[in-house]
């Protein structure tokens, strides 16, 4: 088992304090996560060491650099099981930017008027608005499939929503409000069914579960660096080989081109075809440390780690009376992720006072405000776990909470 | 008790008991706003007669900050001429840039917010009614 206390030395953040002398307790991960020592180095060696611009140069240091880079993509595609290898995975830098790319490459060249854009109503915006978008473009219209007020997926809605005119389905991997780990090969097989493609939004999901996208079932797979350890600016896209062959490319620009006429040009190869410009490949190189330091502590473990804390967050949150958390209670159908709503301190207030002692978590609508609306509330605080965090962190978050809303009370805010 | 203390008294009470906080059917202005970083939810309305506002509202949802300011807000602008409120909104606008100079006691019970400029994220919560107000305001006098 996964001992926390162990991994947290790996991360210098951790040591440090803030307001003065306040341990500094993280639950935020779901926002960022911090960076191991081992992702840290890597990127100020690449930087020392290796910085030349990747596959545009013949010397030595270039071959480094491209080297790394390319290294990197053959960890991802390791990383989430891309079943025909290291072409089917395209660096992005960010899993927005992969929502994107899919949004108006893919859609850009298969919808059409009367088609359907399958959306579940808990999907961050980032997999929301890049389809309002293509629907925008092309008269196709976003169906919205429904959530249950205990935070699954609504599979009775399954056979209405998804029907001959879909298109394609549009799934996170994990809900980054309600922590909700929805089944997205059932819901894949009936998107197959009818023709449709599905895209899974792996945001959240490759963090924290392992992850198979050829288990998953989905078409395209979309994934971010910064939360599981990497760099900002790292992360991809995952289709397989013939969906990426037959996509037109998304941004256009140096690197993706095989011959430039000045009125026509022809596309490099995948996933070439779909990395225009200078890339943050230093980023990139970052991820590749990231997905060693996981593979190392292994996915298996770091899941059962969250299942673990998660179950004691939810014990202890559930000692507090009127507060109310959103999504799954089996934490083994859902990610380290709690959401709650407290009827006496608004996120906002409950996010600046416990700041205070030291603990950051997350207040507002999380980009998801369709599902915001769904459950009635303005906001949510939300607590986040990783691999660095323990019970103690728990604890104090439980306690913080208790003492906010006696402060909040007898008039303690801190303005 | 210090200052501080009561200060933040002032806001809990009117987070707790907001003043004027109601539909305003007979209102000139009536602007909505929203804080999207939180979800903090405005609209103020007010009753322009002969450029005077004589009636002042709010409705909304959110943070003790965005809710109690807009509050304050109502209490301080009913009665006022508009070049008035003109000159208030820039005095409340320079204390939240933390500026000196504004005049205090025209701000009443609004100098209890002073302690948010200590928190910058909080900022937005404080000054969305007066955004709302001052955008009515503008579109009132333009019109």
């Amino acid at each position: 088992m996964l001992d926390a206390k162990v991994v947290r030395k790996d991360f210098p953040i951790l040591e440090r304090r803030v307001h003065g002398d306040k341990p500094l307790v993280y639950l935020d991960s779901a926002n960022t996560s911090q960076k191991p020592r081992r992702v840290i180095e890597a990127l100020s060696d690449f930087y020392a060491n290796h910085n030349a611009n990747i596959h545009r140069a013949v010397y030595e240091l270039a071959a480094e650099a491209t080297e790394a880079y390319e290294g990197a993509r053959t960890k991802a595609a390791a990383f989430i099981g891309a079943p025909g290898g290291s072409r089917e995975v395209i660096f992005t830098k960010s899993c927005t930017e992969a929502t994107n790319l899919v949004a108006r490459a893919w859609g850009g060249a298969n919808l059409r008027e009367g088609d359907q854009i399958v959306v579940t109503e808990m999907e961050h915006h980032s997999n929301l608005i890049p389809w309002q978008q293509a629907a925008a473009v092309s008269g196709a219209t976003i169906v919205a499939f429904p959530v249950t007020d205990d935070g699954h997926l609504d599979m009775d809605a399954l056979e209405r929503v998804i029907t001959d005119r879909t298109k394609i389905v549009c799934i996170t991997g994990m809900s980054n409000v309600l922590g909700t780990i929805p089944p997205v090969r059932e819901v894949a097989d009936a998107a197959h069914a009818v023709g449709a493609m599905v895209l899974c939004d792996g945001a959240q999901r490759t963090p924290h579960v392992p992850t198979n996208v050829a288990e998953l079932g989905c078409d395209f797979y979309a994934f971010t660096g910064h939360k599981m350890c990497g760099p900002t600016g790292s992360g991809g896209l995952w289709a397989r080989a013939e969906i990426l062959e037959e996509m037109p490319p998304f941004l256009g620009g140096g690197e993706m081109i095989l011959e430039v006429w000045m009125d026509h040009a022809t596309y490099n190869e995948i996933p070439y075809k779909f990395e225009a410009g200078t890339q943050p490949f230093a980023q990139a190189v970052g991820l590749g440390a990231a997905i060693d330091y996981l593979n190392d502590l292994g996915m298996d473990e770091v899941r059962a780690h969250e299942i673990e804390i998660t179950g004691y967050a939810l014990k202890r949150l559930a000692e507090i009376d009127g507060l109310r958390v959103f999504g799954p209670t089996d934490p083994a159908e859902r990610g380290a992720v709690v959401s709650f709503w407290t009827d006496d301190v608004h996120p906002h207030d409950l996010a600046t006072i416990i700041d205070g002692d030291g603990i950051c978590v997350r207040a507002g609508h999380h980009c998801a405000q369709p599902l915001m609306r769904r459950y009635g509330v303005p906001a949510t605080t939300r607590a986040s776990f990783y691999i660095y965090n323990t019970h103690d962190d728990v604890d104090a978050l439980v306690t913080a909470i208790d003492t906010a809303r006696s402060r909040m009370g007898s008039g303690g805010l801190p303005f | 008790m210090s200052l501080d203390d009561l200060y933040r008294e002032v806001i809990l009470d009117h987070y707790r008991s907001p003043r004027n906080k109601r539909a305003l059917e007979a209102a000139t202005i009536d602007v909505h706003r929203n804080n999207p970083l939180c979800g903090d939810d405005i609209t103020v309305h007010v009753l322009v007669e002969d450029g005077i506002a004589t009636e002042v509202a709010f409705e909304g949802v959110g943070c003790s900050i965005s809710q109690a300011s807009a509050s304050m807000l109502t209490e301080q602008i009913t009665g006022k001429k508009l070049d008035e409120i003109d000159a208030l909104v820039t005095g409340f606008r320079k204390m939240m840039a933390g500026e000196e100079g504004p005049d205090e006691d025209a701000l009443g019970d609004l100098v209890a917010l002073k302690g948010v400029v200590k928190y910058p994220v909080r900022i937005k919560c404080a000054v969305l009614a007066w955004d709302a107000l001052q955008e009515g305001i503008s579109a009132h006098v333009g019109s």
